[in-house]
């Protein structure tokens, strides 16, 4: 029991960075842009995508797989995070071409002339041309870049604190979170939300200031970027998982009333863990949607937490690797099936086309991994390194001849 | 002896049914005290409105020598203040090791940023080497919680709260299913408990407690029955009627 370094009692993070590092290098060199072009600049994309989508899936296996609280919301925060990064893209982008467009005229504009330009090309879609209040700041990249942080924390920690204090639990408050995505998709969904409604956001893709790089190259950069942020939250998440705090949130999970009468207070504890995972998903979806390129409000429609959910189950919960591989496999496999390259099968008098049918083989994945292998695929490293969980619930007796089961002590 | 809780007319009910009726009941710093009763006298109940999980519908909670009403505390202060609870069933952490239960329990900072940046010390590790010695886990410390059997399960859960270093125990019936020898290590830890802070034993065996050897409390339909040494409440009609008649 002697007190070893962070990363000598957890192994299996340095593995996971340098994995993380191999594979990033690898696709840096196939790659279109800075390589010898095996690998195409959209699947590129997609990598850097399934990175972000990874990350997402740790914040989720932090606040359900080791807090225990199944949240169905946690694609409102990743969303938002694209929204906040969103608005600098975009505003940035319009007003560079306004700029350009203006520069011909013989009187030079205004600054006035120049934002109610911008605004017209943002807004004339949902026939508005006023910048709405919440685009104050849009024209400073770390000003968004602090609200990527600060807008899903912020409502994590409002949602949060309402919710846990009043003890909502269990399926209870996976609904409650299922609502405040739902009810935010509806509202941006609107257009006067500020955000243009059902259009979202769009040409993310192009990075302001770097108009004479290619996507190609453009992609390897957020593949990078991508890369970082989720060996960073791979380690930060390991961290706060390992030591006594990991302890607690496990205990919360497994028995809220007596981490409760131990002196912690538990709302505390889960509001700590539901904000930290929430910014974590805000950070990967400002990363992910400028790969997108695109942003609506479907992207936080309820379903696709429940995704996030399915990932991590399927992962397998309560070990972080586990997580980024739900979500790598089922994400990548989910394009591949989506996409229409596997071929159909032809049953004779019916034709299974796995663009339609892939939603259920996924469906039933999911409730084959939950009854069968509730470790999920994460599971699979036990085999090897023979971690076996103990099963004695109930049926066992006392250390001496003649102690009563368990069944009998209990009156 | 100063007095450490003080319970006065204390009420509570479930939908019309009255759990604790006008209960009143105090207990010293350093006192050990069985509290007997048949089921449904308020045990239980009892226990949950000390320790902040049910509140009363009247009547008073006080608490240490500055008389702080321990209504207005949630579970979490309640128990940072010094109420350690041990449950009828054993709870503990099955998923993580006996080591880490004890330290989870250790008397140190609970909040999340202060427990964040936590570092194992020297001085900790002892103290939980010390106790898993007391409580004959020594060689179990690096085990999961949920490999051990029932009554070392009970142990462990004794050695949590002796870790928490609380001021007033709480047991709900250490003893059930136990063997002769594991009962008597338990009694022995108990006394030596109640030589520095307050205990309180719910307990339905009468040989149980006896060996504790203290001043009984008999509850009877949410009120207190009697009071004395067991000799005493044993010869008393009341109880007799109620409780041991049947």
């Amino acid at each position: 029991m002697n007190e070893r370094s962070f990363l000598v009692r957890n192994p299996s993070v340095l593995i996971f960075i340098g994995l993380l590092a191999m594979f990033t290098l690898v696709a840096t060199v196939l790659s279109e842009g800075l390589g010898v072009g095996i690998v195409s600049t959209s699947f590129i994309k997609t990598l850097g995508k399934t990175l972000c989508l990874c990350l997402v899936a740790i914040a989720m296996d932090l606040v359900w797989g080791y807090c225990g609280i199944l949240s169905l919301g946690h694609f409102a925060f990743f969303g938002l995070g694209g929204y906040m990064i969103g608005m600098w893209l975009m505003y940035e982008r319009t007003r560079g071409i306004v700029v350009e467009s203006l520069s011909g005229v013989e009187i030079p504009p205004t600054p006035a002339e120049i934002d109610a330009a911008i605004g017209n090309q943002i807004f004339g879609v949902v026939g508005s041309s006023d910048f709405p209040a919440i685009w104050a700041v849009a024209s400073s990249l770390p000003a968004q870049m602090a609200l990527v942080i600060l807008v899903p924390g912020l409502l994590a920690l409002v949602f949060g604190w309402l919710a846990f204090r009043s003890r909502v639990t269990g399926v209870y408050l996976s609904i409650l979170t299922q609502a405040m995505t739902l009810a935010l998709a509806l509202y941006l969904f609107q257009n006067d939300s500020g955000l243009r409604g059902n259009n979202g956001l769009s040409g993310l893709q192009n990075v302001p200031g770097a108009d004479g790089v290619s996507q190609a190259v453009v992609s390897v950069w957020f593949l990078w970027g991508s890369a970082l942020a989720l060996g960073l939250g791979y380690l930060l998440v390991a961290w706060v998982v390992s030591g006594k705090f990991g302890s607690v949130i496990r205990g919360i999970r497994d028995d809220e009333a007596r981490v409760r009468f131990l002196g912690y207070s538990v709302e505390g504890y889960k509001l700590f863990v539901f904000v930290l995972s929430a910014v974590i998903a805000g950070i990967a979806g400002a990363l992910y949607y400028p790969q997108a390129g695109i942003i609506n409000p479907a992207e936080m429609a309820p379903i696709a937490s429940i995704y996030l959910a399915v990932w991590v189950a399927i992962g397998g919960r309560g070990r972080l690797y586990g997580a980024v591989i739900g979500a790598a496999f089922v994400s990548l496999v989910s394009t591949w099936f989506t996409s229409g390259q596997v071929p159909s099968v032809n049953l004779g008098f019916y034709t299974i086309n796995w663009v339609d049918w892939w939603q259920v083989v996924l469906g039933l994945s999911f409730v084959l991994v939950t009854l069968f292998a509730p470790k999920g695929i994460g599971g699979l490293f036990d085999l090897v390194t023979g971690r076996i969980a103990p099963d004695r619930g109930g049926a066992d007796l006392g250390p001496g001849d003649g102690a009563l089961r368990e069944q009998e002590a209990e009156k | 002896m100063s007095t450490l809780l003080e319970v006065s007319g204390v009420s509570v009910s479930f939908d019309g049914f009255r759990a604790i009726n006008n209960l009143s009941f105090q207990i010293g710093s350093t006192e050990m005290r069985a509290i007997i009763g048949p089921n449904g006298a308020g045990k239980t109940t009892f226990m949950d409105i000390v320790t902040g999980k049910t509140r009363p519908d009247t009547g008073h909670v006080l608490w240490g020598p500055k008389s702080a009403s321990l209504l207005k505390m949630t579970e979490a202060q309640i128990a940072q203040a010094g109420v350690g609870r041990k449950f009828q069933r054993p709870t503990v952490f099955e998923d993580q090791s006996v080591f880490d239960n004890l330290i989870l329990a250790l008397r140190n900072d609970r909040s999340p940023f202060g427990v964040l940046f936590y570092r194992r010390n020297r001085a900790d590790r002892e103290k939980a080497e010390k106790l898993a010695s007391e409580i004959g886990l020594s060689d179990h410390l690096s085990r999961r919680a949920g490999e051990l059997s029932h009554g070392q399960k009970q142990w462990l859960e004794i050695g949590m709260l002796l870790a928490q270093d609380p001021r007033l125990l709480l047991v709900d019936e250490p003893a059930a299913g136990m063997t002769l020898e594991e009962r008597e290590h338990t009694t022995s830890i108990l006394v030596e408990a109640a030589k520095t802070r307050a205990v309180v034993v719910v307990e339905h065996d009468m040989e149980f407690v006896r060996r504790l050897n203290c001043k009984v409390t008999v509850l009877h339909e949410g009120s207190v029955l009697a009071e004395g040494s067991l000799d005493h409440v044993t010869r008393n009609q009341d109880v007799i009627d109620v409780y041991l008649g049947r």
